[in-house]
């Protein structure tokens, strides 16, 4: 069991989220950077879709109730074993009543917990994630607060310290490059301002979106068709991909991230591809970000150099 | 013929149609139908739209264009729709209509509301032409809803009102949208009305408020889905401290809904659709 002494700024149970309900309202969640989250489970001997705590921003001050093997991966959230320092994509060993804290974020936005035996919730249609807007999943539905007891499963084995090699471990920076697949309604788009902007991330953003500052796009003023609103970003409700980026108004563009809304009356512009939407995830407020466009064979090469460097983790975790 | 559109690597999405009718969400539900009986490896959701849809997909199992010309053969078979009958069912929601809570709820928000000296009925009642917000409210209930869309959040239905267009309502959504409303409110924006599964933000009038839950968070359970009919039945408050008190399951029976028969003469079918219920 773990208790929480501290809550941090929005600490939630994730594992790699749930699939097959987007079509009733209930979007995907789990972890934002799932990169991240399955490099700590492998870690700590973990299966990659075991839960663990995607911790925002803020991390939580953990108190242990058992002796544990955790390790921590993604934003530089260093974590502190009562007091003393730990590395950030390395197992270690947490004694019973051991106190887990986090230092200030030093660069990303969010740092995966993972516990070997994982965070054992019961899952809710097939997954353990949190989706709060749903108040579905996780630890009774929302983020954790001070006083929630997570119960730990059975770890499968002991652990060997393990680390992840240098070379896998993301670099986070404040400038960003996002790629896209422009598409979906880009064709009320009447400039390119979109793609030669520099956009900066407001402090909008969350599970459920990031919200980006920069100027205002021009959108075709038309006869808008029936059932639409009547402002030029108005369609008729139509559903959201996951990474869409919709623009209200012509201002400040979102990227709906896997807690999404499925629908709405936004026009969306264009994409982000699947292999970026971790970097996404990694920006934190007053990130420089420049959207670039690819076709789709651009995304399908892009995946599949994530997908090697997925299994690259999995080779040298094994 | 519909505009295909890539959603990055792992989303299909589809509009059938830029502007609301029937016919375009009848052709979207003909199509989820036909892709969800093939349902290939590798097809995550099919998610039926209001006059548009996505299917999301994992690209590592099934590719791309391969599922892109699936997609267009079972277009190409659906056609029109126009022969295509639902098997559905027409489900009973009880509402009490100018309700304390939203009414509470709504006064908090005037400042974000086109004409902050009417309330949401006042005001759709006005823009719609009826004399009072009573006979706003009789067509409201007077012909039954087509849940056209399931989403936004968990188990939210979106409906639209089987009448001709010319009696559609149609109400704008608030100048900004309002931080917070009551769960189960029966709302409208556009020619779309809702129910929200879910307190929450939300920019759609409110209207009332049906006593019955529509979504249980506790299993993921989501009473809607798209393609069911909805009779909105007025309540009165009695009736609703009842419901609230002593929770039922929602009415339902089982119907097969045929576009071509409503089209011929939908105050008739619906009359004849909404018998079931008893």
């Amino acid at each position: 069991m773990i208790e929480v002494i501290k809550p941090g700024l929005s600490t939630t149970v994730q594992d790699l989220g749930r699939v097959g309900y987007y079509d009733v309202g209930i979007p995907p969640s789990g972890a934002l950077d799932q990169f991240s989250l399955t490099a700590a489970n492998l870690l700590v001997g973990n299966d990659e879709g075991a839960a663990g705590l995607e911790l925002a921003y803020l991390g939580p001050e953990l108190r242990f109730g058992e002796r544990a093997v955790v390790a921590v991966a993604g934003a530089e959230l260093i974590p502190r074993l009562d007091g003393e320092e730990r590395p950030l994509w390395e197992a270690f060993e947490v004694a019973s009543g051991s106190v887990l804290s986090f230092a200030h974020l030093r660069g990303g936005a969010r740092a995966y917990l993972a516990v070997a035996g994982g965070i054992d919730v019961p899952p809710v249609l097939g997954s353990r994630s949190t989706y709060a807007l749903g108040s579905l999943g996780g630890f009774s539905g929302r983020p954790l607060a001070a006083g929630d007891e997570l119960p730990v499963g059975p770890a499968s084995a002991a652990a060997a310290p393990r680390a992840v090699p240098a070379e896998l471990r993301p670099a986070f920076g404040n400038e960003l490059e996002i790629r896209v697949v422009m598409g979906l309604y880009d064709h009320l788009l009447t400039d390119d301002t979109f793609l030669t902007s520099t956009w900066t991330l407001t402090p909008t953003a969350d599970r459920v979106g990031f919200r980006y500052k920069g100027p205002k796009l021009g959108m075709l003023e038309r006869e808008q068709p029936f059932g639409a609103g009547s402002d030029p970003s108005n369609i008729v409700d139509a559903p959201y991909p996951i990474g869409s980026i919709q623009v209200p108004g012509g201002v400040e563009p979102i990227i709906l991230h896997r807690d999404a809304v499925s629908g709405g009356g936004y026009a969306m512009i264009a994409t982000v591809i699947s292999a970026d939407m971790d970097t996404v995830a990694q920006s934190a407020p007053g990130a420089k970000t420049r959207f670039v466009a690819v076709d789709l064979d651009g995304a399908l090469a892009a995946r599949a150099d994530r997908n090697r460097r997925l299994q690259a983790l999995r080779d040298a975790l094994a | 013929m519909s505009r295909y559109s890539w959603g990055a690597d792992e989303h299909l999405f589809v509009e059938v149609a830029e502007e609301m009718s029937l016919q375009a969400n009848f052709k979207v539900m003909a199509i989820a139908t036909g892709l969800r009986e093939r349902r290939p490896d590798g097809l995550l959701d099919v998610c039926p739209a209001n006059a548009s849809f996505q299917v999301r997909f994992d690209p590592d199992r099934l590719a791309p264009r391969a599922l892109e010309e699936l997609v267009r053969g079972v277009e190409k078979e659906v056609g029109d729709a126009h022969g295509f009958s639902l098997e559905t069912r027409v489900v009973e929601v009880p509402v009490l209509y100018d309700d304390p809570w939203t009414n509470e709820t709504l006064m908090k928000f005037r400042d974000r509301h086109q004409e902050p000296s009417l309330t949401d009925l006042e005001y759709a009642a006005q823009i719609n032409g009826f004399g009072s917000k009573e006979e706003f409210i009789a067509a409201h209930h007077g012909a039954p809803w087509f849940a056209s869309m399931v989403g936004f959040v968990a188990g939210l239905p979106f409906l639209y009102q089987m009448v001709p267009r010319a009696r559609q309502l149609e109400v704008p959504k608030y100048v900004r949208p309002r931080t917070d409303t009551p769960a189960l409110t029966v709302g409208h924006g556009g020619c779309f009305g809702c129910i929200y599964s879910v307190r929450g933000a939300g920019g759609y009038q409110m209207f009332g408020i049906t006593p019955l839950e529509i979504y249980e968070p506790g299993r993921g359970e989501v009473f809607f889905k798209a393609g069911d009919i909805v009779r909105f039945a007025p309540i009165t408050r009695a009736e609703y401290d009842e419901l609230r008190s002593s929770p039922r399951p929602l009415r339902s029976a089982d119907v097969t809904f045929s576009l071509v028969d409503f089209e011929a003469d939908s105050d008739a079918y619906n009359a004849r659709l909404l018998e079931v219920l008893g």
